[in-house]
């Protein structure tokens, strides 16, 4: 089972268990990851699961699509690596994943 | 759009481009008012609707086909509620073929309307998000109602102002002001909270974010409600003629904040965080001053956007906790639940009723087919109360409601408010600072309601304070 570990803006870490399937944001949310709001509950709509993907990790969580695209663009937070975590579906190909956690969420 | 356009239309293009940069823009708004009212009187303008108070009926004795969700009254009669319920439950994606706003599709269950929301490719927000038109002649440009790309790139010029970042800074500034006005406010005796406590408050709120004069601040609010509350958008109670004048109003005043900020700039002074500022420092946007429709459009939109909703939901909270005793004593045992407690007022507030949309396409929706160039408006305040959505029973106020940040009175996708944070910090901090301040905070009778299908709010409220001893 693989594992991704996510950074807090403190610096504070937290490693979870990989769910295959699941979303990143959903992972976060389950174990209760502080700084994910997902106020949409993962539609794409909010923009409130904004994540900074460790740049070795950019291909590997796969393209963005327009309306990901365009609700990144809402946050004044993005960065050229910045996700919506439920747009990243998790796989054991993402073991060793790490993203960053953002000071704000939109 | 060229305010000027329809007095000078002989004249060529070069001529008018010139002509608009040099004459000052609320001279302009008068003169567009000049000719609507000369078009008015030829009987060649677009007719306004007079709305006036009946009692309205009760729902369940009206037809599917007769039931009127833009009725400006709804609201203020209390009947809201049983009417979307009706919808909900019977006809979730609802025609109304003859209101005074013309025909319109009602959207009123809490996935449906995420699926409009979601689908600026197939529903777009242009010409205007309420169901009626703006005024004949007043119709300016606003990134509110635009689609993308242009709406991202104006909206992205501005967002800074009420980003995360710029309001940790201004929190103690909020703090204080909130401080200031809660201090003053009479103890153990009757006395109006909206004026006295939400619409101050809230217009402190916007005076700082346009560094706008701040013992004229009281204009911001006049200001905002007549705009938000023209008869043909949204069945409100101002008229033409005082539309224009605030316009004019508006156009003067921020016009010379404008400029006069653009010269302290470039006489070296440095920008500040206010929204004016930001503007000028932006590529896309140091212009507008010269896009009159653009640049009065962006200042409405701001002026109205900070005001009427946080200023509802702060008189809306109190209503809500008053109905609900159990939930002001839980409150006060645990202050700690205020930021669910702010979500939960927004959500059963829902301060803006609805945002309209255009069908781009036909669209077929919960079995309903919705034809290219219908009005499409989605009802967030019942989406709200939708039970499909809702696991506590949505007609309660629960201040820690599970799942309540999936309210949809920010609306979802690229149109979501820009300046929910803002708004979350100003209602939590008032909270915090009222419960250090009184024990009861007594709401003496029913409040008095807006006349609006769009704006859910309130004129007046009698409130009585206890302080802690």
């Amino acid at each position: 089972m693989g594992r991704i570990t996510f950074i807090e803006h403190s610096g504070t870490e937290h490693v979870v268990d990989i769910e295959v399937g699941q979303s990143l944001m959903q992972a976060a949310v389950e174990n209760g990851i502080p700084g994910i709001d997902a106020d949409c509950g993962g539609a794409c709509a909010c923009g409130t699961c904004h994540v900074i993907v460790d740049k070795d990790w950019v291909q590997a969580t796969g393209g963005i699509n327009a309306d990901e695209q365009g609700m990144l663009g809402l946050t004044p937070e993005i960065t050229d690596t910045s996700r919506l975590s439920c747009q990243v579906t998790l796989s054991e190909s993402l073991d060793g994943l790490i993203v960053r956690l953002p000071e704000f969420q939109m | 759009m060229n305010l000027l356009k329809p007095l000078l239309e002989p004249v060529i293009q070069p001529a008018l481009d010139k002509a608009t940069s040099v004459i000052p823009l609320h001279w302009q708004i008068r003169g567009a008012h000049a000719f609507q009212s000369l078009k008015q009187r030829a009987g060649k303008a677009r007719p306004i609707p007079v709305f006036s108070e009946v009692p309205l009926p009760d729902v369940s004795t009206l037809a599917l086909q007769d039931i009127d969700v833009s009725n400006p009254f709804l609201y203020r009669q209390g009947l809201w509620h049983s009417y979307f319920k009706r919808l909900r439950d019977e006809c979730p994606v609802h025609f109304q073929k003859s209101s005074p706003f013309g025909p319109f599709w009602s959207v009123t269950r809490y996935e449906d309307i995420m699926f409009v929301d979601t689908h600026h490719d197939l529903f777009s927000a242009e010409p205007i998000i309420t169901i009626g038109p703006q005024p004949e002649g007043l119709e300016l440009e606003t990134f509110i109602a635009m689609d993308p790309p242009k709406h991202d790139a104006q909206r992205q010029a501005v967002q800074g102002v009420v980003a995360p970042k710029n309001l940790a800074q201004m929190e103690n500034l909020i703090r204080s002001r909130t401080a200031d006005v809660l201090d003053r406010l009479p103890v153990n005796e009757p006395f109006d909270w909206v004026q006295n406590v939400s619409i101050d408050l809230t217009s402190r709120m916007l005076a700082t974010l346009f560094d706008f004069p701040f013992e004229q601040r009281h204009k911001l609010a006049y200001w905002s409600d007549v705009a938000a509350s023209p008869p043909e958008a949204t069945g409100g109670s101002s008229n033409t003629a005082e539309a224009f004048d605030v316009a004019a109003d508006i156009a003067s005043n921020m016009s010379s904040l404008w400029r006069d900020k653009e010269a302290r700039i470039a006489a070296g002074e440095e920008p500040g965080f206010d929204l004016i500022s930001l503007l000028l420092a932006n590529a896309t946007t140091r212009t507008m001053i010269n896009r009159p429709m653009e640049f009065m459009g962006n200042m409405a939109l701001l002026i109205v956007g900070g005001n009427d909703t946080t200023r509802n939901s702060m008189t809306g909270g109190l209503w809500a906790l008053n109905q609900f005793p159990d939930e002001f004593a839980k409150l006060k045992q645990n202050p700690g639940l205020i930021p669910n407690m702010v979500s939960e007022i927004i959500r059963w507030q829902t301060p803006l009723a609805y945002m309209r949309r255009v069908a781009k396409e036909d669209v077929t929706l919960n079995g309903q087919t919705i034809n290219k160039g219908d009005k499409v408006v989605m009802w967030y305040a019942s989406g709200n109360r939708d039970e499909r959505a809702f696991e506590q029973d949505p007609d309660q106020f629960i201040i820690d409601r599970k799942n309540v940040r999936k309210h949809l009175s920010f609306g979802f996708g690229v149109h979501r408010c820009m300046g929910n944070r803002l708004a979350e910090m100003q209602l939590r901090i008032l909270w915090e600072e009222l419960l250090k301040r009184f024990d009861d905070i007594e709401v003496l009778d029913e409040p008095e309601y807006v006349q609006s299908n769009f704006v859910r709010g309130y004129t007046r409220m009698s409130v009585k304070l206890t302080a802690i001893t």
